[in-house]
């Protein structure tokens, strides 16, 4: 029978035993690592977009659920997975030993019993999701609700707070949440050119913001902080870079931040180098993208730029908010982001620096 | 295998498995109906939907003498196929062409409905979501109209040179299960297009 | 043993095909190539053309991991890793999965139920050359339009190609006409393919082979194929609409004039779904052919087997919207997919047990086929799990787009797909070819394979957990992500020696490899009863069968099997 053997089998054998160590060495090594790195990410609060470090009722239940599953799902593998280690050793052919086993067809028993189990279990998980489906998609708002329209554009955040009227960009301040007397932030979902996706891992699970579709989702964040996220649908070249900043803040200072946001700024104290900047992007095409309330500007293609140094990121979170970014950004903005949908607007050095100092007294 | 012990029994029962060309064509018929469902759903979701321009309502002339000609074909070549099989071929030519004249009938009927709404009411593709998918699912059901009508045609010059007879009954019933398939596509849009969706 | 008396049923062709090869000038054998119709020879052109497109696609996830390594790299621009992460899917779905398992399925299917060729041996053909003209096409884009020098024209928008990103405006010039034009080619090829399957595995089989009778790969095959009218088609159909868009200015999906972008996905998914489903069929086929002979037991549960096997292609049409928890569907309807997605993972399941249920008892050769369905057995274990955790849609809303969903879906399609496929190589080339892959080599290439996938794709899990979303060129370093993109890439490293071990397996035993006679493994199905190759014509005599295992019946005529089917 050498045709039908390749090798002698206790060399297999000896690789067979090798391979399986040193699989069970990556897999120990990982899920080691997996354990202290998802402990260590969730220690760093405001850089963490860890699914399992809920701070907001959508990703906690998401949590709970996640809990249960993993729970079911460890134990199907513990069970199954020891069982097809224990037949692969304990059944091992012994070298020279050509008998063949006795041949058994089936078990209707056997097939019975790991049917039911299984429907079972898929039973109690669907139980268990609805529930969760129903809690988060049907919620009711309650008095107090902040209401958001975020609109999705080409690679930003448009946020227009309807009820303060007022638009900003790319970073959304909402009030905490407190579990007694719950105040969240009802986002509703548009886009304005392609499908986008609203992913602040800590505080909800993403929703989809798709033109002619609107959706919304909500959050009620109970620790203040900076919450990060970013677009989760493949939205063109510089989705990587639609980042989301999420400022969670105590009642007051969101009131102090929405009235800045509502103020209108009066006009003087501009140096004349910012008078000049501000007279050179009134008469280029910044007006045609931009909105600036109290000016001429007031176009809609890009973000809101009335209270732009309130803000800690340019470019939806691709540059932090200085001078110098803001100075190359408008230089080429295809430097920063690539792809990116503003054009370079070829300004002078001088004219940069003026425009820049006019955006430096945006506040 | 000629080294199957003699021993074995041959099964006693013929061994009988359905002709490939008809599960060949089944299969391409499902598939096919796969297709137009999608296009269908596709029209049943935008009915109303338009923003702008002509309605169904406005536009849409019920086509009952396409219809009438469409379905009697499939009536026509299942008489031609009857023929063929008791070897009447004179017939079976008849009926044949009456059946090819019926589909060209109802194509060219297409045609001239399609004339009037593109010329007289302005209606396109491009109009409104009315247009797209009217014109892409009536015209996906004349696109296969007219690959039938070819099949049919190629088989009429044959049997004008007298080249087919009682032994290619077999593989021409085959090929009307496709044509019987495109008069059930009409039935399932006629009734979408011009009964629901108007 | 009997075996020797077998080979009496074909002419003794002891000329293996390089030294026929030797005979004849290449211009004819080329010729022979392009314009054949045999199942065997389109089975090994099908398998041919994947392995170059594996090359390819692999190619590509080699530029993204290395893209991906650290954060903020420059290796590619954004530009191009959008089309690296576009080809990549495409290709790998498409011309290296499809046509690989095609291939198989081709060659393997009339030897195993005992006839000469495919119901439409020229149809064969037809499909073969449209899947390459359709791949051909794809890969054109890289050079088409602006040209090499240029931007390039590859499409970007995803394997998935959602709306609106392809309407006109917002995909301009003809990347994504590539991508879809190139994919309706090959899917014509495809729907071919599928009426072949059916038709011969029902209306070809040998005398004696009743439908209970046929080998399991047979089954799954069929369900393939029936599975596959109604799945590719409303592929062509959602194609043919988004050209309608693109160039007729169609509104389909025109979001402006009220169409609607959510209908391109559930049209998508209505493809795409069950597109997964025919993949992962014919590796199950395989799987369930050789865990039997290398357990040296028959399959256990035959019937259960079967009927998993139909369930599983019905539930498959019913979950597509899985894929699209996060789109704002009502609640009740995410709660049907739940439930729909959720029960196919019984019939998913009680396969596991089945072939668990093989092993059991058995007397198990640890041969590098046998090594590869171990691997497979405990990967897609695990991938069907991760898959349960995705189904429960509030948990699918964290995990969905990001690196979590990118490692369940490599787990099923590499470490189930391509090790079910690994698997088939070392178990069937010897049929194809008359000659062994070497052993050593197998288990190098099974031991650094394995290695790799899991360091690469263990670890993606931990990305996904960490909110790192999918096709995504670069990410931020201050989000905790950098280590695990680093060891996921080193993994590929391992893949990719892996792939040379085997790759060199290849070359070196088609020319040097220990020639073999019939049935090198002592199996039992009907392909192992003519020489290897087989003959043009596969058995002198059409054989007749009377139980699942026929050879084992003539090698244990005190035993045979019709005494308890």
């Amino acid at each position: 029978m050498e045709e039908s053997q390749g090798i002698p089998v206790s060399k297999s054998r000896v690789l067979v035993s090798v391979k399986v160590w040193s699989a069970f060495r990556t897999l120990a090594v990982s899920f080691g690592l997996t354990a202290s790195s998802f402990a260590q990410s969730a220690a760093q609060e405001s850089n963490s977009t860890n699914i399992f470090a809920p701070s907001s009722t959508p990703a906690d239940s998401i949590f709970r659920l996640s809990l249960l599953v993993l729970a079911a799902t460890g134990a199907i593998f513990a069970v199954v997975f020891s069982m097809l280690l224990y037949a692969a050793v304990k059944f091992r052919g012994r070298s020279g030993d050509n008998r063949e086993p006795p041949q058994v067809y089936g078990s209707d028993q056997l097939e019975l019993a790991w049917t039911v189990i299984p429907v079972l279990i898929v039973m109690v998980l669907f139980i268990a999701s609805a529930r969760v489906i129903h809690a988060v998609q049907d919620a009711r708002r309650p008095p107090g609700t902040i209401e958001v329209t975020a609109v999705g554009h080409q690679f930003w955040w448009e946020f227009r707070y309807q009820q303060y009227g007022f638009v900003t960009a790319n970073e959304l301040h909402v009030p905490v949440s407190d579990p007694g007397r719950s105040s969240p932030t009802f986002i509703t979902l548009l886009s304005a050119d392609t499908d986008h996706s609203f992913w602040v891992p800590r505080l909800a699970g993403k929703t989809d913001l798709i033109p002619n579709h609107p959706n919304s989702l909500w959050i009620d964040p109970q620790e203040p902080g900076i919450y990060l996220g970013q677009c989760a649908q493949y939205c063109g070249t510089q989705h990587a870079k639609m980042l989301l900043r999420v400022y969670v803040e105590s009642r007051a200072d969101f009131d102090r931040w929405v009235r800045k946001q509502q103020a209108i700024q009066a006009n003087a104290a501009m140096s004349p180098e910012a008078l000049e900047g501000r007279r050179v992007f009134e008469s280029t095409a910044c007006i045609n993208c931009h909105t600036i309330e109290g000016t001429v500007a007031d176009g809609r293609f890009g973000p809101n730029l009335r209270h732009l140094m309130s803000r800690d990121t340019i470019a939806s979170g691709a540059a932090p908010n200085t001078s110098e970014n803001l100075r190359a950004w408008i230089q080429n903005p295809n430097a920063i982001k690539p792809g990116s949908l503003m054009p370079a607007m070829n300004l002078t050095n001088k004219q940069l620096n003026e425009v820049t100092a006019y955006m430096l007294t945006l506040r | 295998m000629s080294s199957l012990p003699a021993t074995m029994p041959i099964t006693e029962t013929p061994w009988t498995l359905p002709s490939r060309g008809r599960v060949g064509m089944f299969s391409l018929i499902a598939g096919e109906t796969a297709i137009f469902t999608i296009f269908i759903v596709a029209y049943i979701y935008y009915i109303g939907k338009s923003l702008s321009g002509p309605m169904p309502r406005q536009v849409l002339e019920v086509p009952i003498f396409n219809t009438i000609c469409l379905l009697s074909s499939s009536l026509t070549i299942h008489f031609a196929l009857r023929a063929l099989k008791g070897g009447r071929i004179a017939a079976f030519k008849l009926f044949w062409f009456v059946t090819l004249s019926l589909g060209a009938i109802f194509l060219i009927g297409t045609g001239r409905e399609w004339y009037r709404l593109i010329t007289k009411e302005g209606l396109t593709i491009t109009t409104n979501l009315f247009g797209t998918t009217y014109y892409s699912l009536v015209g996906l059901h004349a696109f296969h109209v007219s690959a039938g009508l070819v099949g049919l045609l190629t088989v009429m010059i044959f049997a004008l040179a007298a080249r087919v007879n009682q032994e290619h009954a077999e593989r021409l019933d085959v090929f009307s299960l496709y044509w019987h398939f495109v008069d059930a596509v009409w039935v399932a849009v006629f009734i979408v297009v011009y009964i629901v969706g108007r | 043993m009997g075996m020797t008396a077998m080979s009496s049923n074909s002419i003794p062709i002891s000329e293996t095909v390089s030294q026929v090869a030797e005979r004849k000038p290449l211009s004819e054998i080329l010729h022979e190539w392009v314009i054949t119709v045999d199942h065997k020879r389109l089975g090994l052109m099908y398998i041919g053309l994947a392995l170059l497109f594996l090359a390819l696609g692999g190619l590509e996830a080699a530029i993204m991991r290395i893209q991906l390594a650290v954060p903020h790299a420059h290796f590619v621009s954004p530009q191009v890793f959008n089309r690296m992460f576009t080809m990549h899917g495409t290709t790998m779905i498409f011309f290296v999965a499809m046509t690989i398992l095609f291939g198989f399925g081709i060659y393997l299917v009339p030897l195993m139920i005992g006839t000469r060729d495919m119901a439409f041996p020229r149809l064969n053909a037809w499909g073969f050359w449209m899947s390459a003209f359709g791949g051909l096409l794809l890969y054109f884009s890289f050079i088409g339009g602006e040209g090499l020098s240029g931007a390039g024209t590859a499409p970007d928008v995803g394997w998935w190609a959602y709306a609106p990103l392809t309407s006109p405006a917002f995909s301009k010039g003809h990347s994504t006409d590539y991508w879809t034009i190139s994919l309706l080619v090959a899917g014509f090829g495809t729907l071919a393919t599928a009426v072949n399957f059916v038709a011969t595995i029902l209306s070809m089989r040998c005398p004696g082979m009743t439908l209970g009778k046929m080998p399991l790969l047979c089954w799954m095959y069929l369900v393939t194929g029936g599975l596959l009218l109604f799945t590719i088609t409303p592929l062509t159909a959602a194609q043919l609409m988004l050209m309608i868009d693109r160039y007729l200015g169609g509104h389909f999906f025109d979001t402006q004039a009220g169409g609607s972008a959510v209908m391109w996905m559930h049209f998508f998914w209505i493809f795409g779904h069950p597109e997964v489903y025919v993949l992962i069929l014919p590796s199950f086929a395989f799987v369930s052919e050789i865990v039997p002979v290398f357990s040296r037991k028959p399959i256990f549960g035959y019937p259960i087997m079967v009927a998993a096997t139909v369930a599983i292609g019905f539930i498959s049409m019913s979950v597509w919207a899985h894929h699209m928890f996060t789109v704002g569907m009502a609640s009740y309807s995410n709660a049907f997919f739940v439930l729909t997605s959720m029960a196919i993972a019984v019939p998913t399941g009680i396969k596991i047990f089945n072939w668990l249920g093989t092993m059991w008892g058995g007397q198990i050769r640890y041969a590098t086929p046998m090594l590869f369905c171990l691997g497979f057995l405990f990967q897609f274990l695990i991938a069907g799990l991760t898959g349960v955790m995705l189904g429960a849609a509030p948990f699918n809303w964290q995990l969905s787009g990001s690196y979590f969903v990118i490692a369940h879906f490599h787990y099923v399609i590499v470490g189930g797909i391509l090790f079910a496929v690994f698997g088939a190589f070392y178990y069937w080339f010897p049929k194809m070819t008359g000659r062994m892959l070497n052993e050593t080599l197998g288990k190098w290439h099974f031991g650094f394979f394995f290695i790799g996938f899991h360091l690469t794709f263990d670890f993606m899990h931990g990305a996904g957990i960490l909110g790192m979303p999918r096709r995504i060129y670069t990410y931020e370093p201050n989000r905790g992500w950098e280590t695990w993109n680093m060891i996921v890439t080193v993994g590929v490293l391992f893949q990719a020696v892996a792939v040379l071990c085997f790759a060199f397996n290849l070359f070196w035993s088609y020319f040097r490899g220990r020639a073999t006679g019939n049935d090198p493994w002592d199996a039992w199905t009907l392909e192992w009863s003519t020489s290897s190759p087989p003959p043009a014509y596969n058995f002198a005599a059409i054989p007749e069968v009377k139980s699942r295992r026929p050879l084992w019946d003539l090698k244990h005529p005190e035993d045979p099997d019709w005494r308890y089917e």
